[in-house]
């Protein structure tokens, strides 16, 4: 595969949901898009740490040294961001009832000014 | 031969996303994330990364749809105990009347 | 600001960070490069500390304190969700229906309840050996107590799950991750320092801490993710704003 191509999947991934987040009418809409943003780091790092006829990092069935192995630094780093992720996706989603049931509206093109 | 499974799983993932990012219709955009998910965890797993296509398979495909389909629930039934004393114009907000209850994750 | 507006600054920025993307991309080492400096140091470093899965080595080793950090943040995400749900003064809660679940349904959940159960049990203590660990077998351990509810209904699942128990248990596991890690400092190295022996390679006892903090996190995700699910499904089923009288749902049956 050409050099560079999973990177550019993850540059689109990025930008495709950023362009969603900007035109949503819906914060709903708006926190899956972040998901997808978030997505699109993940395909880049593993991507970054992608070894052509590397193995997984782990060594409970093959003997240490006997195979090169994918990176596994960003592996981890990509690990934990799924689940903390998505935490954070259920704090937004909490805040977007609770602005719901102050202002009326999931609409972010609706709130306008704040109110005390 | 990885290779080629590896292109294909990407393309799939791209569409994938596209097409979450385009449904603006939240329940729908918990299917298409799920699929997503699913698309992202069979990725990871040819990137030889199966810790996190592990992690993916269970928040990508069940938690983060399944929080967002609970979220639509809410919003829709809040509109609708509502009645008619709040603005009709945030009914659009939440979508169609029928469509997927939390129950299915 | 209008949509359009919006939109027309979104395209300009999106041009110029999309082009300084490509051209960094076209300089880095390509997909599938056999160079990893990182990488090689975190194997050598895994497999001298006896850990046979490399990923939760970093995770729970050499970058533990990187974790400390994510799991503080699940933490304070959690809390921040179940403060924002919990039902306000304004709000009252109505009992959920009892729901007549079909029979094959209610034997697929309960015969599949228990073996997701063991699974996430099996995946969060293996994580030092195989793929898996606290993060992904707490995510699971938590969803398989959900087939509580498509097995029978909420009112079973509200039973099986204390809501304010899994809050004080991913307050402890989340505690218990720092408290190891001070316990390193007392023991005369440093926070996060492993002090534990490190067992024998390949085995379920081996990597020192690195089984102890997965379980912590493991615990600390599967309550977390619990109490937040929790708080969705009561918003979702049993919440109402009490300015409208909330509507009988109580079924007899």
């Amino acid at each position: 595969m050409n050099g560079f191509l999973p990177f550019l999947a993850a540059g689109w991934m990025l930008l495709v949901a950023l362009y969603g987040m900007v035109t949503s009418r819906n914060l709903v809409h708006t926190v899956g898009c972040l998901a997808v943003a978030q997505s699109s780091t993940y395909v880049m790092l593993l991507g970054a740490g992608y070894r052509r006829g590397g193995t997984a990092p782990v060594f409970s069935d093959t003997a240490p040294g006997s195979r090169p192995v994918v990176d596994p630094v960003v592996q981890a780093l990509a690990l934990t961001d799924v689940v903390v992720g998505a935490t954070v996706t259920a704090l937004l989603l909490a805040l977007t009832l609770q602005l719901r049931k102050r202002h009326g509206t999931v609409d972010p093109q609706a709130l306008t000014g704040l109110k005390g | 031969m990885t290779d080629v499974l590896i292109a294909v799983a990407l393309v799939f993932v791209v569409a994938a996303s596209t097409g979450a990012v385009l449904c603006r219709e939240p329940v729908r955009q918990a299917v298409v994330l799920s699929a997503l998910g699913l698309g992202l965890a069979l990725l990871f797993t040819l990137l030889q990364a199966p810790d996190v296509a592990l992690s993916q398979l269970a928040v990508g495909t069940a938690l983060t749809p399944l929080l967002i389909l609970l979220t639509t629930r809410k919003l829709r039934r809040s509109t609708e105990e509502a009645g008619e004393d709040t603005a009709p114009g945030s009914a659009e907000d939440t979508g169609t009347p029928d469509g997927g209850t939390g129950s299915g994750g | 600001m209008t949509a359009r507006l919006r939109v027309w600054l979104f395209t300009v920025a999106a041009a110029v960070v999309g082009g300084f993307f490509v051209a960094a991309c076209r300089r880095l080492p390509p997909f599938g490069t056999a160079r990893h400096p990182y990488g090689a140091r975190a194997v050598t470093a895994a497999l001298a500390h006896r850990t046979a899965n490399v990923v939760s080595s970093v995770n729970f080793d050499l970058r533990a304190f990187d974790t400390l950090g994510e799991e503080s943040i699940l933490f304070g995400a959690v809390l921040g969700t179940a403060l924002l749900l919990r039902p306000a003064r304004d709000e009252s809660l109505s009992r959920a229906r009892t729901e007549r679940v079909l029979p094959t349904t209610r034997l697929f959940g309960v015969l599949l309840l228990p073996l997701a159960l063991v699974v996430g049990v099996y995946i969060v203590a293996h994580g030092q050996l195989s793929p898996g660990g606290g993060f992904q077998g707490g995510v699971v351990l938590a969803t398989a107590l959900h087939l509580a509810y498509i097995a029978a209904d909420y009112r079973v699942l509200e039973k099986v799950r204390p809501s304010a128990a899994f809050d004080v248990a991913d307050g402890i596991s989340a505690a218990s991750f720092t408290v190891m890690g001070l316990a390193g400092l007392v023991s005369g190295g440093a926070f996060l320092q492993n002090f534990l022996p490190l067992g024998t390679f390949n085995q379920l006892v081996s990597g020192g801490l690195v089984p102890l903090l997965n379980a912590a996190v493991g615990f600390e995700v599967a309550s977390g993710v619990i109490v937040l699910v929790a708080h969705f499904l009561d918003q979702a089923l049993e919440v109402h704003p009490s300015a409208q009288a909330p509507q009988p749902e109580e079924h007899p049956t």
